[in-house]
Parts: structure tokens; sequence; C-alpha cells
């Protein structure tokens, strides 16, 4: 992917580097705080303790990964001007208002009302402690709305013109915001947000379960993300279908690269796997299954689409990256389909408590949330190099005039600190997850005006 | 209507917020090493935890603000103020963690003390820097900066950084004598007196020395309207200084950290007057840097409308954390 350590390439590194890690927080908070939200209202549905232990179990996490987030996210906001002031000086007028909108509807929301989701219960009363779980949560599922649109535009960029300064301006608001590819990202990251989570309350749930498997908030959480796994995996492989047939509309040589697909030709292969190579242009190595990408792309066995012949060299992206982090994601969501089957038959035998297989399996599928979200950016954002606005703005031609050194520098400085943080971060949580989820100190919550009565505890 | 002046007046709000607000927070930390006991130090955590990160927010709207509307000036200064810019948000990165990290563990607590003491000084030190080399200038040709890698650092840009650190101090004593009782807030008494004293020597220098060395802003301020405000700010400095450090002596418990905001407004005041009708200064004015009328229409349509309610429901989450915070109430465990 880097040629040369040139500061457009240490800016590219920078950029992929700090956003990949700054997705991870959001995909588990958006996630998250939803599941939040829900448990809450079980809970003042039911009185069933269990949904009360299971919220302050997960609210605890909830408050490191919302705090990542947060810190993350700020360094994103100003690395648009550090890193890519041409850029941002030429789109500004187009996406900086669609962030503008998100900070003031989404990014006040959750934090106007995180205060009193994490320390207000005693001093609100539950009624109005459920409304602010509910913002926060509205909140992260807004500032998604926003970002995505964003991104979406830069994708698939409408509804715009040029001024005299060589700078885009919105012809039609409704347009940019939403833009042709805006309704299958938002969809497919949101359910992409939900899964990531349902994974990692289903393996902290079975990793509970496999030590003591009549634990009752273990088992509640396990059976609820075991029903996300087999209702909403296959919705999202279906979602992510239709966005490929929306990319193969707008951004051909994305989904050639996805593909593998070099040679424009009826009744292209479906490569299951392989080696692109870039310099022969073929797919070395590969097993394919005849006739399946025209198939899955044109709905017809000898159907044609663009390969990668149908344009000219210098706007290939880099193709194995793209065909690889394809299948990595797709793996991904193959494998949660198979979770939530394999749940669903333990189930349905009434030995979702008790199979140690399954238990292990959804332990460790944990991560695999994660792994399929930052594939599936690769996808999507080294899919549409060399562009930055695609087919409108080159990634050379939005830099910062900013010298190698200066970039490098900040780039070491975010990659060590990074790793350092946000290890500590991870480790905090993974300590968290070890704590019996039926341990979880409910403290009694009088409503107090005034003085807060809830006590100081450290956690060690 | 003149859109891009009412926007400058907005991102300006939006940055006094910022400073109003997270001012006090990052001169808590600041404060740290002034209170080695534990339990002091999570009464003062504890007095920030529930609204650091609205206050943050702030300096989000600030930068998405400007690059939604002055998106020429976020594109110049970005790169001007590149170093500064990275230590900041690095900082912020430390202390923003601290808060969740800190109560998670008891051996490596000191960690995040330190992690939060050194993020707020660098984000204090770092925004200081740039206030100044906004007012010493920066190069601009064409569309872009031009200037070298260490522009920023000159020995103006490091006073106006340890003056902005001593400013946090201020409003993060003025915070804790409103919050808090007993030792923290007699020891606050004193700090606050101490960091007034300076802030207001170095507020009155920086007036001096600007229209000494810098000819525009000179002419701006020696010529009506703005000589008006320019013989009646001494004053109003005077007053505000004398009035706080009254209520420090008279051991009020929330004037203080009013008046202290009272200095912070008259120094901004300054700043805005001195550099108007520039963002970046002698190159790049309000209309240069705006961007079309319809982004600056659309965004302030929301705004208008956003802006009070985000008043109203952050107003509302400082009232339920109202009075005092005593060693008993606290973190969520
Ligand atoms: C699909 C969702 C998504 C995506 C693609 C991004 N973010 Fe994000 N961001 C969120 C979803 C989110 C969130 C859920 O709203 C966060 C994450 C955790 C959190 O605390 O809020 C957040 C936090 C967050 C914050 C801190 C907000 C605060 O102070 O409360 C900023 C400034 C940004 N983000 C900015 C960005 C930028 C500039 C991005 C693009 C390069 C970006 N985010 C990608
Ligand atoms: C199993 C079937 C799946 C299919 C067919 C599929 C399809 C796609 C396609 C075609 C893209 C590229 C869109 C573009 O840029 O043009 C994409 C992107 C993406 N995928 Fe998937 N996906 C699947 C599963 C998953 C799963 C399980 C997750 C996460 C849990 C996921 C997360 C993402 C993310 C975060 C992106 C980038 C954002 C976006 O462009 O939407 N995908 N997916
Ligand atoms: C949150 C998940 C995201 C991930 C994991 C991600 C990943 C990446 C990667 C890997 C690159 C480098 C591509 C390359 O140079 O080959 C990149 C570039 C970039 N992305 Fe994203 N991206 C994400 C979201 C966004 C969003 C939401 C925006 C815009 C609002 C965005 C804007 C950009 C820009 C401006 C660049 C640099 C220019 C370029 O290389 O095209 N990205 N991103």
């Amino acid at each position: 992917m880097l040629d040369s350590f040139d500061a457009l390439s240490l800016a590219r590194f920078q950029f992929a580097f700090t956003v990949a890690f700054h997705i991870i927080f959001p995909a588990f908070s958006i996630g998250l705080a939803s599941f939040l939200a829900v448990t809450e209202a079980l809970y003042l549905k039911t009185r069933n303790p269990v949904y009360q232990k299971m919220w302050r179990y997960w609210v605890k996490i909830f408050a490191v990964v919302f705090g990542m987030g947060v810190v993350s996210g700020l360094v994103m906001s100003y690395q648009f001007g550090t890193n890519w002031s041409v850029f941002s000086d030429k789109a500004g007028p187009v996406i900086g208002p669609l962030m503008g909108y998100e900070v003031l509807t989404a990014f006040f929301l959750e934090a106007g009302f995180l205060g009193v989701m994490l320390f207000g219960m005693n001093k609100v009363g539950e009624r109005l402690h459920f409304f602010a779980t509910i913002m926060v949560a509205i909140g992260t599922a807004i500032s998604a709305f926003w970002i995505l649109s964003v991104n979406s535009w830069m994708q698939t960029p409408a509804g715009w013109a040029l001024n005299s300064d060589g700078q885009f301006i919105a012809k039609d608001w409704f347009a940019v915001i939403f833009n042709p590819s805006f309704p299958y990202r938002l969809m497919h990251m949101v359910v992409a947000a939900y899964l990531t989570t349902a994974m990692m309350i289903g393996a902290v749930g079975a990793w509970h379960l496999l030590r003591d498997s009549s634990s009752a908030v273990a088992r509640k959480m396990f059976s609820m993300a075991m029903w996300m796994a087999l209702i909403v995996a296959p919705i999202q492989a279906f979602i992510g279908d239709m966005h490929g047939l929306n990319t193969l509309e707008h951004q051909p040589a994305k989904v050639a690269a996805m593909e593998g697909h070099f040679k424009t030709e009826p009744g292209a292969p479906l490569y299951l796997f392989g080696w692109p190579n870039m310099e022969t242009a073929e797919v070395d190595y590969s097993i394919a299954i005849p006739n399946g990408a025209s198939l899955i792309l044109t709905h017809s066995l000898d159907g044609e689409f663009a390969g990668l012949d149908q344009f000219p060299r210098e706007q290939w992206p880099n193709v194995p990256l793209v065909f690889w982090s394809f299948r990595i994601m797709v793996a991904m969501g193959l494998l949660m389909i198979l979770l939530g089957v394999i749940s669903a038959w333990k189930r349905w035998r009434g030995r979702l408590y008790q199979s140690r297989f399954l238990h292990r399996f959804a332990l460790l599928m944990a991560p695999s949330g994660f792994i399929a979200v930052i594939s599936g950016w690769v996808v999507t954002e080294a899919g549409r190099q060399p562009w930055t606005i695609y087919g409108l703005l080159k990634t050379h031609e939005s830099a910062s005039p900013i010298a190698a050194e200066g970039v490098a520098g900040s780039l070491l400085a975010f990659i060590v600190v990074y790793f350092f943080v946000f290890g500590a971060g991870v480790f905090y949580i993974i300590r968290k997850m070890r704590q019996h989820p039926d341990d979880v100190h409910v403290p009694d919550y009088a409503v107090h005006k005034g003085i807060a009565s809830e006590f100081l505890m450290n956690e060690e | 209507m003149d859109y891009a002046l009412i926007w400058a007046a907005l991102i300006a709000i939006a940055v006094f917020a910022y400073v109003a607000l997270d001012g006090f927070d990052l001169g808590i930390a600041i404060l740290f090493p002034a209170f080695p006991e534990e339990k002091h130090r999570d009464v003062m955590m504890n007095a920030v935890a529930p609204v650091w990160d609205g206050n943050e927010t702030w300096l989000v709207l600030g930068g998405g603000g400007l690059l939604a509307v002055f998106p020429l000036a976020y594109s110049v200064l970005l790169p001007a103020l590149y170093m500064p810019v990275i230590v900041m948000l690095l900082g912020l990165i430390f202390r923003g963690v601290a808060f969740e990290y800190r109560f998670k563990t008891r051996r490596a607590k000191f960690v995040w003390d330190v992690s939060f003491i050194v993020g707020s000084w660098a984000a204090a030190m770092s925004q200081g820097i740039m206030l100044g080399a906004i007012l010493q200038g920066i190069s601009v040709t064409g569309r872009q900066y031009s200037g070298g890698w260490f522009d920023w650092l000159t020995p103006f840009t490091i006073f106006c950084g340890l003056a902005v650190v001593v400013g946090y101090v201020l409003l993060g004593a003025s915070w804790l004598i409103m919050k808090t009782h007993g030792e923290i807030q007699q020891r606050s008494y004193r700090y606050a007196r101490i960091a007034a004293v300076i802030l207001v020597l170095a507020i009155a220098a920086v007036s001096i020395y600007l229209p000494v060395v810098d000819e525009t802003i000179a002419k701006r301020w020696f010529t009506f309207p703005a000589s008006a405000l320019f013989w009646s700010l001494p004053t109003l400095l005077a007053i505000v200084a004398v009035g706080l450090l009254r209520s420090l002596r008279k051991s009020q418990q929330g004037r203080p950290y009013l008046w202290s905001l009272g200095l912070f407004f008259i120094a901004f005041l300054g700043f805005s007057v001195s550099i108007f009708p520039y963002l970046v200064p002698h190159a790049i004015t309000i209309w240069d840097a705006a961007a079309p009328e319809n982004s600056l229409k659309f965004l302030l349509v929301g705004a208008a409308f956003l802006i009070p309610i985000i008043f109203a429901y952050t107003g509302y989450t400082y009232w339920v954390f109202r009075g005092k915070i005593d060693e008993s109430s606290g973190y969520h465990d």
C-alpha cells in the first residue's frame, strides 16, 4: 500500500491507523448503548433483578468504551485539517455542515446525558434515568447517520457544484445527504455495530457459562446474543449483498477488485481463494465457482460486468488488499450465521446453556465483529483509491503542505500513545468481564436531592 | 444579512464556552500536584467527572464549525499549528481516559494521576501557544499555509501558553471553591489568589506588548471606535480584578468563579478586537474564509434551533449535579 515513505503515504497511513482504532469503539458503543436501553426497559417492565445486574455489569464496560471513543474521535475531527487541508478547503462547504450537524444533534446529546446515565441514578429517579439512557443511545445512532452520510458522499458524490475558488458547494442538500450509497452504508454499519456487540456479549456469557452454567445473568446475556446472531446475521448478509449491487452501479472498479475480476467477460467465476496478481492481471492459485460472480452480481449465469481492464491502470485500487479484506469480512459474516443456526438447534434441543461446544465457539467469535468491521472499511476505503472524492478529487491532491518528518513524528506519537492508552483500556475491560455477573453489586438507590450518597469504590 | 459575521460570533461563543467550561476541568488537573492526598484527588475528580465530556464537545464544535463555515481558515490554521494541535489532542486523550481508568485500579492509580496532570498541562499549554501563534501572525500564500515547521514557537507564544495554564488554574481553583468545602476549599482560595494576580499581570503585559510590536493591531486599537474600548478595558480589568480578589478574601463560594470568567471574557474581547476582521491575521478575513452562503445558511438554521436546546439540557445536567461534592459522593463503582 505504501509505495514510499513520502508525506502523502504517511498521512494516509496515519488516517487509516487512527480511524481504524476509532471505529472499534463506536462499533461497540453504538451496540452497547442500545443494549443498555433495552435492558433497562426490560427491568422497568418486569422488575426482574437479572436485568438490573446485567445493566450494572455492562454499563461499566460501556463507560470505558465510550471514553475511548470520545478521545479517539476528537483526533479524527482535527485530522481533516492537519493532514488533509486541501481536501478540507475544497470539500469543507459540503461535508463540514454535515459534521457540524453531527456535533449539534449527536455529540452534545450523548455527552449531555452520559453524566446522568453513569452517575445520576440516585439523583433523578428511574424514569428520568431511563430517559437519559435512551438519549445516549439515540445520540450514538444520530452520530452514525451524519458521519456515514459524509463518508458516503465522498464515495458517491451527488447534489454538488463547483464555485470559482474550486470548492465543492451543495446544490441540493437533500441529494448530498441522501446520496446513492448512503442508505446501504448506514444500514450495513449500524447492523454491524449491533452484531459486533452481540458477539462480545455472547462471548462473555459463554465464558461464564463454561465456568458456571447455572449463572442466571450469564444465561440471559448468552440467550439474547444468540437470538441476535440467528436473526440479524442473515439480515446483514442480505444488506451486504444489496450494498454490493449498489457499489457495482456507482464504483464498478471497486467491485472488480473485490471479485479479482480483471477481464470483462460473460459468465465470470466467483473466486473463493487466490492471489490477484496486478502484474499479470490474473488470479494466481485460484479456487473458483464457475459463473458464480455473474450469478451474484447480475443474477444471471452468463451476465457480464466490468472488469479492471475497463479502467486505466493508474485508477486501479490495491487489488489483493481489497480482495482479501472482502473475503475476511464475508467469512466473519458466514461464521456468525453458522453460530446463530447452531444456537437455534441447541436451544430447540434444550441444551443452550449446557453445550460446551457452542460456548467455546461463541467465545472464539468474540473479536469477529471487530475484524469484520475493520476489513469492511478497508474494502470500502482502499477500494475507492486513488480517489478521496470518488471520480472528482484524487488522494494525492488532498493532502496538507506538511513535510514528511512532521507527519512521521505525529504518526509515531499516535502509534505509541494509542497502544499504551487503549491497550490499558482493553486490559481493564477484560478484567471487568472476568467478574462473575451474578456478583454485581446493586446499590440501594434512594433518590436524594443535593448531595450524592453513592459510595466511592475502587474496583480492584 | 451578513451570515459570515453571525458565524464568526457563533464560533467565538463556542470557543468561549469551551474555555469557560473545559478550563476548570483542565485547571483542576493542573492543581493535582498541590493536592497529594488521595482522598482529595478523588473528590476533585468527582467534581468534574459527570460533565467533562460535554465540556470537551465545545471544542469539537469549534473545530467542526470552523471546517463547515470557514473551511479556508481551518485548512490554513491547522497545518500552521500542526504540532501544538497534535500535542493538544494527545494531551486530551491522556486526561480523558484518566477519568475512567483511575477508579479501575489501585496499583496503577498513580499512572493515571500522572496522565491526568500531564495531559491537562499539555492541552492547556498548547491552547495558549496556538492563541499566541495566531496573534503573532501566520504566513499564507494563495490558499495554503506557507510558513515553517516551528513558526509557532517563539518566546511570545510560550508566554501565552503559560498564561493560559495560570488562567485555567484560576478557573479550576474557583470551581473547587464552589464545589467543595473543608481543606480543599481553603487551599483553593490561596491558589486562586496567586493565579489571579499572575493572570492580571499577564493580560496587562500582552496588551502592552502587542500594539508595540504589531502596527496593524496598534492602528486598530488607537482609532475610534476600538479606541474607546481600548481605554476602558484597563479600567474594566481593574474592576474585575478587584472584585475577584475581594470575593476571595470574603470567602464567597460561587462568585469567584464568575469573576474569573469575567477576567477571561476581557482577555477574549481583547483578542477578538485585535484580530478582527481577520481569522488569520493580516491574511484571511472572515469574509475571505467564509463558505458559500448556502452552507452558512444550511447550518445556521439548525444551530439557531439546536444551540438553545443544548444550553437547556447542559444546564439541566449541571443542575442535577449541583451542590457540594464530598468524600462519600462519588464514582460509579
Ligand atoms: C458509524 C459510526 C461512526 C463512524 C464511522 C465514526 N464515528 Fe466518531 N463517533 C461515533 C460514531 C462514528 C459515536 C458512536 O458517536 C462515538 C463513538 C463512541 C463515542 O463515544 O461516540 C464517536 C465519537 C466521536 C467524537 C467525540 C465526540 C464527543 O466529544 O462526544 C468525534 C469528534 C468523532 N467521533 C469524529 C469522527 C470523525 C471525524 C470520523 C470520521 C473520520 C468518525 N468520527 C467516524
Ligand atoms: C456476509 C455477508 C456480507 C456481505 C455480502 C457484505 C458486503 C459488503 C460490501 C459489498 C461492502 C463494501 C461496500 C462499498 O464500499 O462499496 C461492505 C462494507 C462493509 N462491511 Fe460488509 N458484508 C457482509 C458482512 C459483514 C459483517 C458481518 C460486518 C460486521 C459485523 C460487516 C461490516 C462492514 C463494514 C463496517 C463495511 C464498511 C462500511 C460500508 O461501506 O458499509 N459486513 N460489506
Ligand atoms: C470508521 C471506519 C473507517 C475506516 C476503518 C476507514 C479506513 C480508511 C483507510 C484504510 C484509509 C486509507 C486508504 C488508503 O489510503 O488506501 C482511509 C482513508 C481515508 N478515509 Fe476512511 N475509514 C473510515 C471512515 C471514514 C469516514 C467516516 C470518513 C469521512 C468522513 C473517512 C475519510 C477518509 C479520508 C479523508 C481518507 C484519506 C484520503 C484517502 O486515502 O482516500 N473515512 N480510511
